[in-house]
């Protein structure tokens, strides 16, 4: 018997944490983070918090996009926590090629490196841009959407998480309704960030009919390694918009990232697909569908429609609708045939 | 080769024969006639191998430039006025970065009043960015800065910013020797970056400093502006070797020997400058005058020695200093320290107000007698401005500024036709 088919015997599923352990899969089908080859493009050591979700997601996205453009890549960074962690010496951790301009520049920086490396014969290298949502819902958007028009040769990354951790805390457009920041306190009679503001990048980013949109979280790695893998053998302008809490910004526990970024995904709050030249092809079903409430009571930056004895109902409920709405949109429960 | 061609359309060819791999565009007068130019070279064939990238707003364009220089490419753009400031923060960068990038800026004004002619108010607006500044004397002279330009830049590895007046120059039709591509290509060697984003070798570019380095970065910074003090005239003989003609330098000074008035200028009004000069030396006026080519690095030890004889030292700025007065008087007097000699400022030209002969030598014959203010405007309306005080005094809600200057110019022109 050889050790591949010992592997392929075992039928064993770690419950409650949808994890199969790579151990107990293809080796095709195993994540590039569990390889030995992996590229290391951000080494341990940075400043990142406890639990950070940008760090992780950074480094998964990364390490897929080195593996599918065969080491041959270049990282833009925007202005923010991505860029202040993995950058002071003696932290700094890019094993990549990496460059930072400014806080709304990065991907217009990101198409000036790929026209160069058209122009320096270098067509094999790969571009690949990223920020935080402010740097790219807020202060970046014009020069984003600058490079989804012309259809740059880019893969964005956004890592969000739903605001301005690391000035302390502020709102952007990609905070939540009711979410408290430190400028948007939890105090009167709309405590928290308000309802019927901000942004949707990834539908913004597929009314550009640019080739490839996704979403992705770091609750859901292999999703997201294959994500960006099949991003980046796309040519053109291509953005996936990735979910990383926030512990410090959120309000909970440093172990406890992975399982707040799934109940966001599970409770239809933030919708996991894929869309092609603006149309989505292909949504991530729930598989254990959680209520909003569930997501919301762990976070501090929500503790506000928990108080004892008066729960804020109504906007549990209003943001519960939020989810609904998502659920049916993108066929999140998989009651259509598609998406 | 000799043309008859417009002052833009003959930098476009010049920075095409300098083979730029990346260009970025965004439209404001007075540049867009440049970089139109240089599209069409690209769209026609006639520049190979050149990325001409339209972008969405003067921070992009700098911003790809950025990227591009930080890659390895030859990299070019162009703005003005609004522009230049819409794309601050990125010019601080690109220079923080130490990225060759070459930037011609079509002067102008800048807003509000909202005004597209001629004023360096844009290019004073980011004197201290880091970037070297080149001021156009003539059109020959800025595609002969252009040419110097890019090799200035990539020996240092740092930006390079070509002033020309907007209008004046730009969209002036006069004849000018563009290079041939071999002349070119003879004095300006392949770009090869001292930093790149190269997989072969990674490292980081941008990355955070502390106060514990960031005073020496920095002052590596200024250090890089005094060996450009060195270098532009060296870059500007070897110049001169393959095109025989003078360009460039640190300052251009005109019948100063022996001069007791000597007037400081930079740009385009030289020219007119050089005419009051040679008419009030046929009357035996001991005057002279300085044009300053490299405004960034100010060359202050030229200036002291070429000035040392003077008497009266009239600085004849197209910008100001709201509060204080001029810009350049203040850095020629920086120059000046050691000796006691009087800087006159006069503040001309903003907006495109026309700069005469006939004002400039009432100035010149005023400084010879010292009766000249510390800080004058160059043909002041005086009765519009005194009119607009009194007007505004009674009234708390006076309007706006702009508005009632212009009402009050054109009641007092009905008057006059009455």
């Amino acid at each position: 018997m050889t050790e591949e088919t010992a592997l392929q015997r075992v039928k064993f599923y770690q419950t409650g944490t949808h994890t199969v352990g790579n151990r107990l899969i293809d080796k095709g089908a195993r994540s590039v983070q569990s390889s030995m080859d992996r590229s290391n493009a951000i080494t341990s050591g940075h400043r990142a918090c406890q639990g950070c979700g940008e760090a992780l997601g950074a480094r998964y996205a990364l390490d897929a996009a080195m593996r599918a453009a065969e080491g041959q890549l270049v990282a833009v960074n925007a202005t923010g926590c991505l860029e202040v962690f993995t950058t002071p010496y003696p932290e700094t951790s890019w094993q990549i090629p990496w460059l930072h301009s400014l806080f709304g520049n990065a991907p217009a920086v990101a198409t000036g490196v790929a026209a160069a490396m058209r122009r320096k014969g270098r067509s094999e290298v790969k571009v690949v841009a990223q920020g935080g949502d402010g740097g790219t819902t807020d202060i970046g958007f014009g020069c984003l959407s600058g490079m989804f028009e012309r259809n740059d040769d880019v893969l964005y990354l956004c890592y969000d998480n739903e605001g301005y951790m690391n000035t302390g805390v502020q709102r952007s457009s990609a905070t939540p309704p009711t979410a408290r920041t430190a400028t948007t306190p939890a105090l009167g009679d709309a405590p928290g960030n308000v309802f019927g503001t901000g942004k949707n990048l990834p539908l913004i980013a597929m009314a550009h009919n640019i080739p490839y949109v996704a979403t992705a979280s770091v609750a859901y790695l292999h999703d997201l390694e294959d994500k960006v893998t099949k991003a980046m053998h796309i040519p053109g302008a291509r953005y996936i918009h990735i979910m990383v809490p926030c512990p410090l910004g959120w309000g909970t526990a440093s172990d406890a990232t992975i399982h707040i970024a799934r109940m966001a995904v599970e409770s239809g709050l933030f919708p996991l697909f894929e869309a092609e030249h603006g149309e989505v092809t292909r949504s991530n079903k729930i598989r254990r569908r959680v209520p909003v409430k569930d997501y919301l009571a762990p976070q501090r930056r929500f503790a506000h429609l928990f108080k004892k004895g008066q729960e804020d109902t109504t906007r549990i409920a209003r943001l519960q609708r939020m989810a609904d709405a998502n659920i049916e949109r993108f066929n999140l429960l998989g009651e259509r045939e598609s998406p | 080769m000799l043309k008859q061609i417009e002052g833009s359309i003959a930098v476009a060819e010049a920075i095409a024969l300098c083979r730029p791999e990346v260009v970025c565009a965004y439209p404001i007068t007075p540049q867009t006639h440049i970089v139109e130019g240089v599209g069409a070279l690209v769209k026609s064939g006639a520049l190979e191998n050149c990325e001409f990238i339209n972008v969405e707003s003067e921070f992009a364009a700098l911003s790809v430039a950025i990227g591009a220089s930080a890659a390895g490419a030859r990299t070019y753009t162009a703005t003005a006025s609004q522009g230049i400031l819409f794309m601050a923060e990125a010019v601080y960068n690109a220079a923080g970065l130490g990225l060759p990038i070459v930037m011609t800026i079509g002067n102008r004004a800048i807003g509000a009043p909202i005004n597209i002619w001629n004023d360096h108010t844009d290019a004073m607006s980011v004197k201290d960015a880091g970037w070297i500044q080149l001021f156009a004397e003539t059109n020959q002279e800025a595609v002969d800065l252009h040419i110097q330009a890019f090799r200035l830049a990539e020996e240092l590895s740092s930006p390079v910013m070509v002033c020309m007046d907007g209008f004046i120059l730009t969209h002036a039709y006069e004849r000018i020797d563009v290079p041939t591509q071999e002349e070119i290509d003879a004095f300006l060697p392949p770009y090869d970056p001292v930093q790149v984003l190269d997989p072969v070798e990674p490292y980081s570019i941008g990355a955070m400093v502390g106060p514990e380095a960031f005073t020496e970065v920095r002052y590596l910074a200024h250090e890089k502006q005094l060996q450009a003090l060195r270098l532009i005239p060296e870059i500007g003989a070897v110049f001169k070797d393959v095109f025989d003609r003078e360009s460039g330098g640190l300052i251009h000074p005109y019948r100063t020997e022996g001069a007791e008035t000597i007037a400081v200028a930079l740009g385009s009004v030289n020219g007119t400058i050089k005419e009051v000069v040679d008419a009030m030396r046929d009357e035996g006026a001991a005057v002279g005058s300085i044009s300053i080519c490299s405004f960034r690095p100010f060359p202050l030890d030229e200036l002291e020695a070429t000035l040392a004889g003077a008497k009266h030292v009239v600085v004849i700025e197209k910008s100001l200093a709201p509060g204080l007065g001029g810009i350049l008087a203040s850095n020629v007097r920086m120059a000046l320290r050691e000796m006691a000699v009087p800087v006159y400022t006069v503040i001309a030209g903003l907006g495109g107000r026309p700069i005469t002969m006939a004002s400039l030598r009432g100035i010149l014959e005023a400084a010879a007698k010292g009766r000249l203010p510390d800080v004058q405007f160059l043909d002041l309306d005086h009765g519009a401005v005194e009119r607009e005080i009194l007007r505004a005094r009674g009234i708390r809600r006076s309007g706006p500024t702009a508005e009632n200057i212009l009402k009050s110019l054109g009641a007092a022109a009905v008057a006059g036709d009455e």
